[in-house]
């Protein structure tokens, strides 16, 4: 049995229904990095950290998180031990305020000063959203939104942030203030994994990347090697644009 | 004027209740999308342990007035809440999975489950509330004599609705509450425990259900085991008027159709009461399809 990895997630399968989305996947992920997660729509990137995050049971397979096994704790439980995710199409609480989402971010926690600390820790990466604070989170941009729920994953004071295509529909000026953001946050030691359409951009944070196929893997490296190999830059950089 | 004021207070006191009861049902449908049947039976079960407290047990025999009152209400509540649990436990959950039709019918089978137990336990005929728990005084308002009891019985419905509005709208358990009603897998990712959000809605909901049960007791005196269908329904459509799912409009919507009830029994015609409650409800729907307060834009961008 090798020793495990920080995160790592060891030939898993997955099914909606009858439909098998993951069909054994093998990845992991080391302690302070960033890790991108790409593939085409449909590869089984969003099912890949609905897993990690316990909304969904895997059929065959484990994940185990520093040592210990992830796949078997509910999603609370999964929260508590440290993996917050934002997830793809935002998913924030509209009708509540931005106060209050935040404050729901950090649900599992029971030490105030800390939480109002993160929260001024967000309010630096994000100062739009100390502006709108006591505004209902449905009447914010689109950029905002994204902010307010990575900000709220942020709330929970993860050590691993799961980031489902935190740029899809953001105007290029801010998609590139999210990536900046994104960089910010894994600096101060947050191990990221991140789903990105924008291949490049993802590539050029991450340390290291895989590339999902219908529920498989295709390729795993370093990011530098993926930027420069023929095959990704075809079917995702562009044909390099 | 006199009458119409008399009308008026009648029609608050009666919509309290009706709001009452339809909170348990918007609040279990806001996190589950599913209209709990056998709601109207815990509502009626809360007036029947309130009718054992003061008759069987002889609380009436030791004591009266507001004291008497309050223990009633704590005692329905409680062991109301405790039924509203396990009903969830077992008749729900297990089918949380499966389609929706298993629920609906699940809900249909408690339902009647609990109106064949409380026939059982306390027979067909209707049972009566002794009389003079509270002072029959009649109090004047503005030169209007309005009995007290009304004005308690609305003061009571209004306070516990203040109690509700303050916890889902102030409590970190709250925000939780209105988290799982609007996305239950984003809240999943809050950390927040799902199952423990819908147990506690099905604490709150039926307790709340049957404070309205002891209220109809102490107003009307009369209680019958399938007095939960007439108010159930009455509550039911109180629930929709205001907008399905949504706390505000439960309230705003039993006390409307409470008031419109009575007035519409003194002006148009007594006979006419349940067909002028539903009457409202289509006129509403007809130009507020998701009732009153019912789903206030929700931007998705
Ligand atoms: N709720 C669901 N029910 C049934 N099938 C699903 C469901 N969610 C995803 N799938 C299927 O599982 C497979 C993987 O989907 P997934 O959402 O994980 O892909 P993705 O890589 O995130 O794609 P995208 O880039 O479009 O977000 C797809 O074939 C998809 O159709
Ligand atoms: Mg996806």
């Amino acid at each position: 049995m090798p020793e495990s990895a920080y995160l790592e997630l060891r030939d898993l399968r997955v099914s909606h229904g009858s439909v098998e989305a993951l069909r054994g996947i093998s990845l992991s992920v080391n302690q302070g990095e960033i890790v991108a997660l790409l593939g085409a729509n449909g590869a089984g990137k969003t099912t890949t950290l609905s897993t990690i995050s316990g909304l969904l049971r895997p059929s065959a397979g484990a994940i185990l998180f520093e040592g210990r096994p992830l796949h078997t704790l509910p999603s609370h439980e999964i929260v508590r031990r440290g993996i917050t995710q934002a997830p793809e199409g935002r998913r924030i609480f509209a009708l509540l305020s931005v106060r209050e989402n935040l404050e729901l971010g950090a649900f599992t926690r029971r030490d105030r000063a800390g939480a109002a600390a993160t929260l001024d820790w967000i309010f630096e990466l994000f100062p739009r959203l100390r502006e709108r604070l006591n505004q209902l989170a449905g009447t914010l941009s689109g950029g905002e939104q994204q902010m307010l729920s990575i900000g709220r994953a942020l709330m929970g004071a993860p050590k691993v942030l799961l980031l489902d295509e935190p740029s899809l529909g953001l105007a290029p000026i801010l998609a590139r203030a999210i990536f900046q953001s994104v960089r910010e946050v894994n600096a101060a030691g947050v191990t990221v994994i991140l789903v990105e359409q924008n291949a490049r951009a993802a590539l050029q944070l991450a340390s290291r990347g895989y590339v999902l196929e219908v529920g498989r893997i295709a390729l795993a490296d370093s990011a530098s090697a993926l930027l420069r190999n023929p095959d990704v830059q075809i079917a995702y950089l562009g044909n390099g644009e | 004027m006199q009458e119409f004021l008399q009308q008026l207070t009648n029609g608050l006191a009666v919509g309290g209740i009706y709001a009452l009861i339809a909170l348990g049902y918007t609040m279990v449908y806001g996190v589950l999308k599913l209209i709990n049947f056998a709601h109207g039976e815990l509502f009626a079960l809360g007036a029947y342990l309130g009718f054992t407290l003061l008759v069987t047990l002889g609380l009436s025999d030791f004591m009266g007035g507001v004291g008497v009152v309050f223990l009633l209400l704590i005692f329905a509540m409680g062991l109301v809440a405790i039924a509203g649990y396990f009903l969830e436990r077992v008749a729900y959950r297990p089918l949380r999975q499966s389609n929706r039709l298993a629920a609906v019918v699940s809900a249909l089978g408690a339902s009647i489950f609990f109106q064949n137990a409380m026939m059982l336990v306390y027979g067909t005929k209707a049972l009566v509330y002794p009389g003079g728990i509270l002072p029959s005084v009649v109090v004047s308002v503005l030169g209007v004599e309005i009995p007290l009891i009304r004005i308690l019985i609305f003061a009571s419905s209004v306070l516990l609705m203040c109690l509700l509005f303050w916890f889902i709208h102030h409590t970190r358990t709250g925000a939780a509450v209105r988290a799982v009603s609007l996305d239950q897998g984003a809240a999943r990712l809050m950390g927040i425990n799902v199952n423990r959000i819908i147990s506690l809605i099905f604490l709150i909901g039926p307790a709340l259900g049957a404070a309205a049960g002891v209220m109809v007791g102490l107003l009307y005196g009369q209680i019958r085991y399938d007095m939960g269908v007439g108010y159930g329904l009455k509550a039911f459509t109180a629930a929709i008027l205001g907008g399905i799912g949504n706390i505000p409009g439960a309230m705003a919507g039993g006390i409307l159709l409470g008031v419109i009830e009575a007035l519409g029994a003194a002006y148009i015609s007594i006979a006419w009461k349940d067909a002028i409650a539903f009457f409202t409800l289509i006129l509403i729907l007809i130009f507020r399809p998701t009732g009153l307060l019912g789903e206030r834009v929700a931007d998705k961008v």
